[in-house]
């Protein structure tokens, strides 16, 4: 056994056990593989039959990082073919906070405050938009077939994977366990062996303290790896075996939401759906969709080839819904929730080795998602339904999760599948982005349009590589030694440096009203009621902190979604505070270092951890 | 010698405390707005007793952990409690909600502790807590004690210590910040815990494994309670004043918080 993580001479014994599949994290890929996989062992009765408790159906386990299940997740627009597949006589009226897509726009926002960052080409073909309009946007007069979701659903993905979770642990067959984060795969004999769940009981580091209790070895026959894009399982894997050739996972963004509750007399209807681009930055999209009971869920997205180092989502988030076209129906409101989350947006050219001995790949993670028609949720529960009905087949069968045999069940199910038709239109889709706002919109056009013939082609580099310095992306529009002076207050501060630079590039103050424009801490506390249970070691670790200490840019600082990373008082590493992070990722991919030994990575090393965000309306 | 014991503890679940509440008055009386979509956790008051209950059973006896709610929210927060510590689940599918009658829901706690089998009423020691999240009585214990005829009772406890004959003695908090000790000849005893002095089990999945074989079956076989019988009315329901308006905020120094909290007592 190569047992990689956390391991190290242990005085409490660590404990073992035995399952016959076991799975890591419940999003909506495993959602949908549980869903499938109890109703065929209901149907099995006692043709199925566990392997390490013979007599008993299969021992079927799932471990969740969240305090609960539905944390840490958002609101999503779908098309939910795979889901309304899975639920042919689905009752919206079950699930909170879920309603059909009633409308749809796509909205070009203009900058209403002059301090947005636009090209020479994108003012051009601004001024072809009609002026004297008092919301500053420009609804689309009609929206490609390739990125409309009607007929759809709004959902709060939180609140379906509840309904979901619940049904499928009352059938008895599959058990999932929430505040259980797993530390990573254990190999043996070449082959995937099960997982390792995080030690609790340790310090900050993961030395062992008052109540320590290694975490234990779960063996599986198969082990179901739905752990989300930034997971420590599917990435130890890729570590292990690398990536097929060819692929990578350069690709990111950051989705950071919120659940308001609307003002009363706030006029859109329940399954209205809005998409924004163009504003705050034109490389920044954003969404708003409305869910029941004058709720909705809104956000925006901020991608990894958007080249400002001092990329704050949260500041960007108060401009984006200040923008005079949504402030109108958003005034008054209040907000709920909040939360934060990483996107693998590399598509089909981020998907891993989905299978292997003892182990598949589902979700986003598996690259699943379609970055054309950018949709992610139906086509990761579809890939669980997929290796559900693999894992059956097999069970049928009686023969073994070997790489062979789920490749010639799962992968097969999914090459011939809806969804990797659609990730090979999408495949190339976004690669114009590499160039530029323009030409990635472009590209997607060609690529929408096209079926996936035609595309804009663009170079794809590492996150570390395109992240200029600051003086880099502030040069003619503040002189140096006003950058320097902002640098030096904000480091006597020991604060992040993206306020004072969006402030000089004349972004106006927020004017916090204590309901829906609260400080980032406030919507910490208020909307992600983040915290983290004690006895963990920290998750987020700089791997070397020389290599920290050198760099000027720290776009880790400046990105984190939580403010859980600050500045280091004395130069050196910055500082991590686990109680502020919501577990998103994006330190992951947002900071501007190469890790020495692997090109592809970075110098944070983001790991299992408990906590985060502790609200299931998003 | 806590060999003997057989400990009920009751406890059901309350809307996360971290989540905003915010009280309605809907058709079947007042509630909380979105009381379903709010996750849910053990009332924190009945953690520390069934804490207490694991720890004093450890080295002999047996917990049964009597929660009544609704099923299915039942299930979500189990799968949390049962890694901390073994018991045996009894559900009762009815009402969990600051807004029942105590009288009935002490009533239906009873009834379901007369039906536990094996239980040994002469050995009983029923837990629970002192007070509860979603309501501020912490008078159900009581009733469910004086119900089932048990006279020793204790209120505020912090802390149980078993004696060689059996007998134990309960450090109940009292006005002042001070304890009442009391030397109790033995069960059964009802007891009201406060915080206690044991921090919170780290989760551990073989335990929640093993509990798992017990609480899915009492999931599955739990029968509805008879529906809450009329009488009760509110006359009006709000959340608690605040006495000072409360900020949020994060890594404030030491000093400015004294500081804070001398302006605010000075004003």
């Amino acid at each position: 056994m190569s047992a990689s993580p956390g391991s190290r001479d242990q005085e409490m014994e660590r404990q073992s056990m035995d399952a016959d599949i076991v799975c890591v994290g419940f999003g909506p890929a495993t959602a949908g593989f549980l869903t499938t996989l109890c109703r065929g062992l209901a149907e099995a009765g006692a043709a199925a039959e566990s392997a390490v408790m013979p007599g008993m159906p299969p021992q079927v386990l799932c471990y969740e990082r969240a305090e609960d299940i539905g944390f840490g997740v958002s609101g999503v627009v779908t098309r939910a073919r795979g889901i309304r597949a899975s639920f042919p006589d689905l009752d919206l009226s079950r699930i909170p906070m879920a309603a059909e897509v009633g409308s749809e726009k796509v909205v070009y926002l203009l900058d209403p405050v002059g301090a947005s960052r636009r090209s020479p080409a994108l003012r051009l073909i601004e001024r072809l938009i009609p002026r004297g309009r008092k919301d500053h946007a420009f609804e689309l007069p009609w929206i490609p077939s390739f990125l409309r979701k009607e007929p759809g659903l709004v959902l709060s993905l939180g609140q379906f994977c509840q309904w979901v979770g619940g049904q499928v642990m009352a059938s008895g067959l599959a058990q999932i366990w929430p505040g259980v984060p797993v530390a990573g795969p254990l190999f043996a004999d070449g082959r995937v062996s099960g997982v390792r769940l995080a030690d609790q009981g340790v310090d900050r580091q993961g030395r062992p303290e008052a109540g320590h209790m290694p975490g234990m070895d779960l063996r599986a026959a198969l082990t179901v790896v739905g752990d989300g894009p930034v997971g420590p399982v599917g990435r130890a894997i890729d570590e292990r075996l690398g990536l097929p050739a060819g692929h990578h996972r350069r690709e990111w963004a950051v989705g950071m939401k919120m659940v308001v509750d609307l003002p009363e007399d706030c006029p859109l209807e329940p399954g209205a759906v809005l998409h924004t681009l163009g504003y705050p930055e034109p490389e920044i999209f954003g969404f708003l969709y409305v869910y029941p009971e004058n709720t909705a869920s809104l956000g925006i997205f901020v991608p990894s080839w958007f080249d400002n180092p001092a990329r704050t989502a949260y500041r960007y988030l108060q401009h984006w819904m200040l923008h005079p076209y949504l402030w109108r129906y958003l005034k008054g409101g209040r907000l709920r929730s909040w939360g934060a989350k990483s996107l693998q947006e590399s598509g089909r050219a981020g998907e891993p080795f989905l299978v292997g001995d003892g182990y598949a790949r589902i979700g986003e993670g598996s690259g699943s998602t379609n970055v054309l028609t950018g949709s992610g949720v139906d086509e990761a529960w579809t890939t669980g339904v997929q290796l559900a009905e693999a894992v059956l087949e097999l069970m049928a069968e009686k023969r073994p999760f070997s790489a062979e045999n789920l490749e010639r069940t799962y992968v097969a199910r999914r090459r011939a599948s809806w969804v990797e038709a659609g990730a090979r239109r999408a495949a190339k889709a976004r690669d114009g982005f590499q160039r530029g706002v323009l030409s990635g919109l472009v590209g997607m056009a060609l690529a929408g349009l096209s079926g996936g013939a035609l595309n804009w082609p663009g170079r794809s580099r590492r996150p570390h590589e395109r992240i200029p310095s600051l003086e880099d992306y502030c040069r003619g529009l503040i002189p140096a030694e006003d950058l320097a002076a902002l640098r030096r207050e904000c480091a006597a501060k020991g604060a992040a440096l993206h306020d004072a630079v969006m402030d000089r590039l004349g972004w106006p103050e927020i004017p916090f009203d204590g309901r829906l424009l609260v400080s980032h801490q406030d919507a910490l506390l208020l909307g992600g009621k983040v915290q983290a249970p004690a006895g963990y070691a920290d998750h987020v670790v700089f791997k070397d902190p020389s290599v920290c200490a050198a760099c000027g840019t720290r776009t880790c600082v400046e990105a984190c979604s939580g403010q859980a990373i600050t500045p280091g008082p004395e130069g050196g590493a910055p500082l991590f505070d686990r109680e502020k992070c919501v577990h998103c990722g994006a330190c992951l991919w947002n900071c501007s270092q190469a890790d020495p030994d692997d090109p592809e990575a970075s110098n944070i090393e983001f790991r299992a951890g408990a906590g985060g965000l502790h609200s299931a309306e998003n | 010698m806590s060999a003997g014991f057989h400990i009920v503890v009751c406890g059901s679940l309350v809307p996360d405390p971290l989540q905003t509440l915010e009280p309605i008055r809907g058709p079947q009386g007042p509630g909380l707005k979105n009381e379903m979509m709010l996750p849910a956790i053990l009332d924190p008051w009945a953690g520390h007793a069934l804490f207490e209950a694991a720890n004093l059973a450890a080295s002999g006896g047996k917990v049964w952990l009597l929660s009544m709610g609704p099923k299915a929210k039942l299930q979500q927060v189990m799968m949390s409690v049962a890694q901390k510590a073994p018991f045996e689940l009894v559900v009762l599918d009815g009402p969990a909600g600051g807004f029942t009658d105590a009288h009935f829901t002490a009533r239906a706690l009873a009834e379901a502790i007369e039906g536990i089998a094996g239980l040994d009423r002469s050995r009983l020691l029923l837990f629970g807590g002192w007070q509860s999240a979603s309501r501020g009585a912490g008078s159900t214990l009581q009733m469910v004690g004086e119900r089932l005829g048990v006279l020793d009772q204790f209120q505020g406890v912090d802390e149980i210590r078993v004696q060689d004959d059996g007998a134990f003695v309960v450090k109940e908090r009292v006005e002042g910040g001070g304890y009442l000790v009391s030397r109790c000849a033995g069960p059964p005893a009802v007891l009201g815990w406060a915080t206690g002095n044991l921090p919170e089990p780290p989760n551990n999945p073989q335990l929640g494994m093993a509990n798992m074989r017990l609480i899915m079956p009492a999931l599955q076989r739990a029968e509805p309670v008879p529906a809450e019988p009329g009488g009760l009315s509110f006359a009006s329901v709000e959340l608690p004043k605040a006495r000072r308006e409360t900020r949020l905020v994060k890594d404030l120094p030491p000093a400015e918080v004294a500081a804070d909290i001398l302006a605010w007592i000075k004003s």
